[in-house]
Protein backbone atom coordinates (compact mmCIF):
# COMPACT_ATOMS: atom_id res chain seq x y z
CA UNK A 1 0.00 0.00 0.00
CA UNK A 2 1.43 3.59 -0.75
CA UNK A 3 0.98 5.81 2.03
CA UNK A 4 1.39 9.01 1.77
CA UNK A 5 2.04 11.47 5.33
CA UNK A 6 1.56 15.46 5.12
CA UNK A 7 -0.71 18.08 5.32
CA UNK A 8 -3.54 19.15 2.97
CA UNK A 9 -3.61 22.91 4.08
CA UNK A 10 -0.62 24.18 1.32
CA UNK A 11 -2.35 22.29 -1.32
CA UNK A 12 -6.04 24.20 -0.38
CA UNK A 13 -4.44 27.13 -0.16
CA UNK A 14 -2.47 26.63 -3.57
CA UNK A 15 -5.41 25.85 -5.13
CA UNK A 16 -7.27 28.99 -3.34
CA UNK A 17 -4.60 31.46 -4.58
CA UNK A 18 -5.16 30.16 -8.23
CA UNK A 19 -8.93 31.59 -8.06
CA UNK A 20 -7.83 35.13 -6.28
CA UNK A 21 -4.95 35.38 -8.19
CA UNK A 22 -6.83 35.37 -11.59
CA UNK A 23 -9.23 37.36 -9.73
CA UNK A 24 -6.67 40.40 -9.07
CA UNK A 25 -5.79 40.28 -12.60
CA UNK A 26 -8.41 40.70 -14.19
CA UNK A 27 -9.04 43.38 -11.63
CA UNK A 28 -5.90 45.16 -12.06
CA UNK A 29 -5.84 45.10 -15.44
CA UNK A 30 -9.27 46.56 -16.33
CA UNK A 31 -8.28 49.38 -13.90
CA UNK A 32 -4.94 50.00 -15.86
CA UNK A 33 -7.24 49.85 -19.18
CA UNK A 34 -9.84 52.25 -17.79
CA UNK A 35 -6.73 54.71 -16.34
CA UNK A 36 -5.79 54.53 -20.08
CA UNK A 37 -9.38 55.67 -21.25
CA UNK A 38 -10.04 58.43 -18.57
CA UNK A 39 -7.02 59.46 -17.12
CA UNK A 40 -8.49 62.35 -14.80
CA UNK A 41 -10.50 59.52 -12.99
CA UNK A 42 -7.29 57.49 -11.47
CA UNK A 43 -7.85 58.75 -8.04
CA UNK A 44 -11.25 56.92 -7.57
CA UNK A 45 -10.35 53.89 -9.85
CA UNK A 46 -7.46 53.18 -7.64
CA UNK A 47 -9.73 53.39 -4.68
CA UNK A 48 -12.04 51.00 -6.51
CA UNK A 49 -9.45 48.85 -7.35
CA UNK A 50 -7.98 48.66 -3.91
CA UNK A 51 -11.20 47.83 -2.54
CA UNK A 52 -11.83 44.89 -5.28
CA UNK A 53 -8.35 43.23 -4.73
CA UNK A 54 -9.39 42.99 -0.66
CA UNK A 55 -12.54 41.55 -1.51
CA UNK A 56 -11.14 39.28 -4.01
CA UNK A 57 -8.05 38.36 -2.00
CA UNK A 58 -10.08 37.50 1.11
CA UNK A 59 -10.91 34.00 -0.64
CA UNK A 60 -7.43 33.13 -0.81
CA UNK A 61 -6.79 34.19 3.04
CA UNK A 62 -9.65 32.02 4.42
CA UNK A 63 -7.68 29.63 3.16
CA UNK A 64 -4.70 29.80 4.77
CA UNK A 65 -6.81 30.13 7.72
CA UNK A 66 -7.86 26.74 7.25
CA UNK A 67 -4.63 25.70 8.40
CA UNK A 68 -5.05 26.67 11.77
CA UNK A 69 -8.61 25.12 12.36
CA UNK A 70 -7.79 22.43 14.68
CA UNK A 71 -8.98 18.99 13.07
CA UNK A 72 -9.39 16.27 15.23
CA UNK A 73 -6.60 13.89 14.09
CA UNK A 74 -7.18 11.11 12.62
CA UNK A 75 -6.64 7.70 14.06
CA UNK A 76 -3.30 5.83 13.88
CA UNK A 77 -3.22 2.84 11.75
CA UNK B 1 0.57 42.08 24.77
CA UNK B 2 3.04 45.04 25.85
CA UNK B 3 3.42 45.76 21.84
CA UNK B 4 0.04 46.68 21.91
CA UNK B 5 0.28 49.20 24.88
CA UNK B 6 3.25 50.80 23.49
CA UNK B 7 1.88 51.37 20.13
CA UNK B 8 -1.36 52.62 22.12
CA UNK B 9 0.85 55.00 23.86
CA UNK B 10 2.82 56.17 20.73
CA UNK B 11 -0.22 56.90 18.95
CA UNK B 12 -1.75 59.16 22.00
CA UNK B 13 1.64 60.82 22.20
CA UNK B 14 1.75 61.36 18.74
CA UNK B 15 -1.84 62.69 17.96
CA UNK B 16 -1.49 64.46 21.19
CA UNK B 17 1.71 66.48 20.67
CA UNK B 18 1.24 67.07 17.33
CA UNK B 19 -2.27 68.41 17.29
CA UNK B 20 -1.44 70.68 20.36
CA UNK B 21 -0.58 74.21 19.16
CA UNK B 22 -1.92 73.90 15.93
CA UNK B 23 -0.83 76.86 13.33
CA UNK B 24 -2.72 78.15 10.78
CA UNK B 25 0.85 78.13 8.24
CA UNK B 26 1.47 74.12 8.99
CA UNK B 27 4.76 72.95 10.21
CA UNK B 28 6.12 69.78 8.42
CA UNK B 29 5.21 67.72 10.96
CA UNK B 30 1.26 69.34 11.13
CA UNK B 31 1.16 69.09 7.35
CA UNK B 32 1.84 65.27 7.23
CA UNK B 33 -0.11 64.58 10.27
CA UNK B 34 -2.97 66.80 8.63
CA UNK B 35 -2.73 64.57 5.43
CA UNK B 36 -3.48 61.95 6.75
CA UNK B 37 -6.16 63.10 8.86
CA UNK B 38 -7.30 64.72 5.95
CA UNK B 39 -7.42 61.39 4.14
CA UNK B 40 -9.36 59.32 6.42
CA UNK B 41 -11.81 62.05 6.79
CA UNK B 42 -12.41 63.48 3.49
CA UNK B 43 -11.40 60.61 1.53
CA UNK B 44 -12.55 57.48 3.10
CA UNK B 45 -15.20 58.64 5.45
CA UNK B 46 -17.39 62.12 4.08
CA UNK B 47 -16.62 60.60 0.50
CA UNK B 48 -18.79 57.58 1.10
CA UNK B 49 -21.10 57.99 4.30
CA UNK B 50 -21.75 62.36 3.62
CA UNK B 51 -21.21 65.25 5.69
CA UNK B 52 -24.06 64.59 8.41
CA UNK B 53 -24.05 60.87 9.13
CA UNK B 54 -19.67 60.99 8.38
CA UNK B 55 -19.48 62.94 11.71
CA UNK B 56 -21.41 60.97 13.74
CA UNK B 57 -19.23 57.97 13.02
CA UNK B 58 -15.83 59.78 12.29
CA UNK B 59 -14.29 59.26 15.65
CA UNK B 60 -14.80 55.63 15.78
CA UNK B 61 -14.01 55.17 11.98
CA UNK B 62 -10.99 57.27 12.57
CA UNK B 63 -10.03 55.08 15.70
CA UNK B 64 -10.08 52.05 13.66
CA UNK B 65 -7.58 53.59 10.69
CA UNK B 66 -4.87 54.80 13.35
CA UNK B 67 -4.96 52.18 15.45
CA UNK B 68 -4.36 49.21 12.62
CA UNK B 69 -2.06 51.23 10.97
CA UNK B 70 -0.04 51.50 14.32
CA UNK B 71 -0.28 47.95 15.15
CA UNK B 72 0.75 46.64 11.72
CA UNK B 73 3.57 48.88 11.24
CA UNK B 74 5.45 47.34 14.48
CA UNK B 75 5.41 44.46 11.74
CA UNK B 76 8.26 45.74 10.20
CA UNK B 77 10.24 48.23 13.01
CA UNK B 78 12.92 46.14 14.58
CA UNK B 79 12.87 46.72 17.80
CA UNK B 80 9.06 44.85 17.75
CA UNK B 81 9.39 42.81 14.26
CA UNK B 82 6.21 41.18 15.81
CA UNK B 83 2.46 42.82 14.03
CA UNK B 84 0.22 43.39 16.75
CA UNK B 85 -2.79 42.45 14.60
CA UNK B 86 -1.07 39.10 13.80
CA UNK B 87 -3.18 37.50 16.38
CA UNK B 88 -6.42 36.83 16.55
CA UNK B 89 -7.25 38.89 19.52
CA UNK B 90 -7.04 42.52 18.18
CA UNK B 91 -8.74 41.93 14.94
CA UNK B 92 -11.47 39.92 16.15
CA UNK B 93 -12.06 42.81 18.41
CA UNK B 94 -12.17 45.33 15.62
CA UNK B 95 -14.15 43.44 13.23
CA UNK B 96 -17.15 42.49 16.01
CA UNK B 97 -17.26 46.17 17.13
CA UNK B 98 -17.61 47.02 13.07
CA UNK B 99 -20.47 44.70 13.21
CA UNK B 100 -22.03 45.65 15.57
CA UNK B 101 -21.59 49.59 14.76
CA UNK B 102 -23.23 48.38 11.64
CA UNK B 103 -26.09 46.60 12.62
CA UNK B 104 -26.70 49.65 15.25
CA UNK B 105 -26.72 52.10 12.47
CA UNK B 106 -29.26 50.13 10.32
CA UNK B 107 -31.53 49.08 13.20
CA UNK B 108 -31.20 53.24 14.48
CA UNK B 109 -32.16 54.50 11.27
CA UNK B 110 -34.30 52.36 9.42
CA UNK B 111 -36.20 50.74 12.86
CA UNK B 112 -37.22 46.90 12.34
CA UNK B 113 -37.37 47.42 8.29
CA UNK B 114 -34.09 47.48 8.51
CA UNK B 115 -33.54 43.70 8.93
CA UNK B 116 -36.46 43.94 6.28
CA UNK B 117 -34.27 45.76 3.65
CA UNK B 118 -31.18 43.75 4.60
CA UNK B 119 -33.13 40.12 4.38
CA UNK B 120 -35.67 40.58 1.82
CA UNK B 121 -34.44 41.59 -1.96
CA UNK B 122 -37.17 43.89 -3.54
CA UNK B 123 -38.44 43.00 -6.70
CA UNK B 124 -37.97 39.62 -6.51
CA UNK B 125 -41.02 37.03 -6.76
CA UNK B 126 -41.82 35.93 -3.64
CA UNK B 127 -41.32 32.05 -3.72
CA UNK B 128 -37.34 32.83 -4.30
CA UNK B 129 -37.04 34.40 -0.95
CA UNK B 130 -36.73 30.52 0.30
CA UNK B 131 -33.70 30.68 -1.44
CA UNK B 132 -31.85 34.09 -0.93
CA UNK B 133 -32.79 35.32 2.45
CA UNK B 134 -30.71 32.15 3.79
CA UNK B 135 -28.47 33.45 1.18
CA UNK B 136 -28.61 37.37 2.72
CA UNK B 137 -28.56 36.09 6.39
CA UNK B 138 -25.27 34.80 5.89
CA UNK B 139 -23.61 36.92 3.66
CA UNK B 140 -24.91 39.99 5.35
CA UNK B 141 -24.65 39.27 9.21
CA UNK B 142 -21.91 35.81 9.20
CA UNK B 143 -19.26 36.50 6.20
CA UNK B 144 -19.17 40.63 6.45
CA UNK B 145 -17.90 40.37 10.33
CA UNK B 146 -16.10 37.29 9.38
CA UNK B 147 -13.48 37.89 6.19
CA UNK B 148 -13.21 41.16 7.75
CA UNK B 149 -11.41 39.81 10.44
CA UNK B 150 -9.60 37.24 8.62
CA UNK B 151 -8.54 39.84 5.78
CA UNK B 152 -6.89 41.81 8.45
CA UNK B 153 -5.64 38.83 10.69
CA UNK B 154 -4.39 36.54 7.63
CA UNK B 155 -2.60 39.17 5.78
CA UNK B 156 -0.24 40.19 8.50
CA UNK B 157 0.14 36.81 9.57
CA UNK B 158 1.43 35.81 5.81
CA UNK B 159 3.05 38.72 6.12
CA UNK B 160 5.06 37.82 9.31
CA UNK B 161 5.76 34.48 7.74
CA UNK B 162 6.93 35.23 4.57
CA UNK B 163 9.77 37.78 6.60
CA UNK B 164 10.64 34.66 9.16
CA UNK B 165 10.99 32.41 6.15
CA UNK B 166 13.45 34.62 4.14
CA UNK B 167 15.62 36.21 7.13
CA UNK B 168 15.93 32.64 8.29
CA UNK B 169 16.82 30.99 4.88
CA UNK B 170 19.71 33.85 5.09
CA UNK B 171 20.98 32.89 8.63
CA UNK B 172 21.01 29.39 7.31
CA UNK B 173 22.79 29.51 4.13
CA UNK B 174 25.30 32.47 5.30
CA UNK B 175 26.15 30.76 8.80
CA UNK B 176 25.59 26.95 8.31
CA UNK B 177 26.13 26.12 4.81
CA UNK B 178 28.38 28.65 3.64
CA UNK B 179 30.98 28.33 6.99
CA UNK B 180 30.90 24.82 6.44
CA UNK B 181 32.80 25.50 2.89
CA UNK B 182 29.90 25.26 0.83
CA UNK B 183 28.88 27.65 -1.68
CA UNK B 184 25.45 26.82 -2.43
CA UNK B 185 26.02 29.20 0.54
CA UNK B 186 25.43 32.35 -1.31
CA UNK B 187 22.15 32.04 -1.70
CA UNK B 188 21.75 33.65 1.62
CA UNK B 189 22.43 36.79 -0.57
CA UNK B 190 19.24 36.30 -2.50
CA UNK B 191 17.29 35.50 0.18
CA UNK B 192 18.29 38.43 2.39
CA UNK B 193 17.03 40.98 -0.42
CA UNK B 194 13.89 39.23 -1.08
CA UNK B 195 13.62 39.90 3.03
CA UNK B 196 14.45 43.58 2.36
CA UNK B 197 12.22 44.09 -0.20
CA UNK B 198 9.13 41.99 0.86
CA UNK B 199 9.70 44.23 4.53
CA UNK B 200 9.17 47.98 2.15
CA UNK B 201 6.66 45.71 1.06
CA UNK B 202 5.06 44.96 4.08
CA UNK B 203 4.93 48.68 5.56
CA UNK B 204 2.63 48.91 2.06
CA UNK B 205 0.26 46.02 2.99
CA UNK B 206 0.58 47.74 6.36
CA UNK B 207 -1.25 51.20 5.46
CA UNK B 208 -3.42 49.22 2.64
CA UNK B 209 -4.71 46.86 5.18
CA UNK B 210 -5.53 50.11 7.32
CA UNK B 211 -7.46 51.59 4.66
CA UNK B 212 -9.24 48.31 3.57
CA UNK B 213 -10.77 48.24 7.08
CA UNK B 214 -12.15 51.13 7.23
CA UNK B 215 -12.82 51.78 3.99
CA UNK B 216 -15.44 48.68 4.12
CA UNK B 217 -16.58 49.22 7.47
CA UNK B 218 -17.85 52.32 6.49
CA UNK B 219 -19.19 51.15 2.94
CA UNK B 220 -21.19 48.19 5.71
CA UNK B 221 -22.39 51.19 7.78
CA UNK B 222 -23.51 53.31 4.20
CA UNK B 223 -25.55 50.19 3.37
CA UNK B 224 -27.12 49.71 6.24
CA UNK B 225 -28.45 53.17 6.80
CA UNK B 226 -29.74 53.27 3.38
CA UNK B 227 -33.44 53.23 3.12
CA UNK B 228 -33.71 50.73 -0.28
CA UNK B 229 -30.96 48.71 -2.10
Amino acid sequence: MLNIVGQLAPLAFGLAAIGSGIGVGIIVGKTIESVARQPELQGRLQSLMFLGIALTEALAFIAIAVAFIPFPAPAAG
Amino acid sequence: MLIRIIVVIALVLLLWLGTRRMKIVPGRGQAALEFILNFVRKGIVIDTLGEKDGKRFMPILMTFFFLILGMNLTGTIPPFLMAGTAVPGLPLLLAVVAWVMMIYAGLRRNKWRYLKNALFLPGVPWPLYFLLTPIELISTFVLRPVTLFLRLLMNMVAGHMLLVLCFSATQFFLFTVLANGNLIGFLGIGTFAFGVVFTFFEIFVAALQAYVFTFLATIYIQMSLAEEH
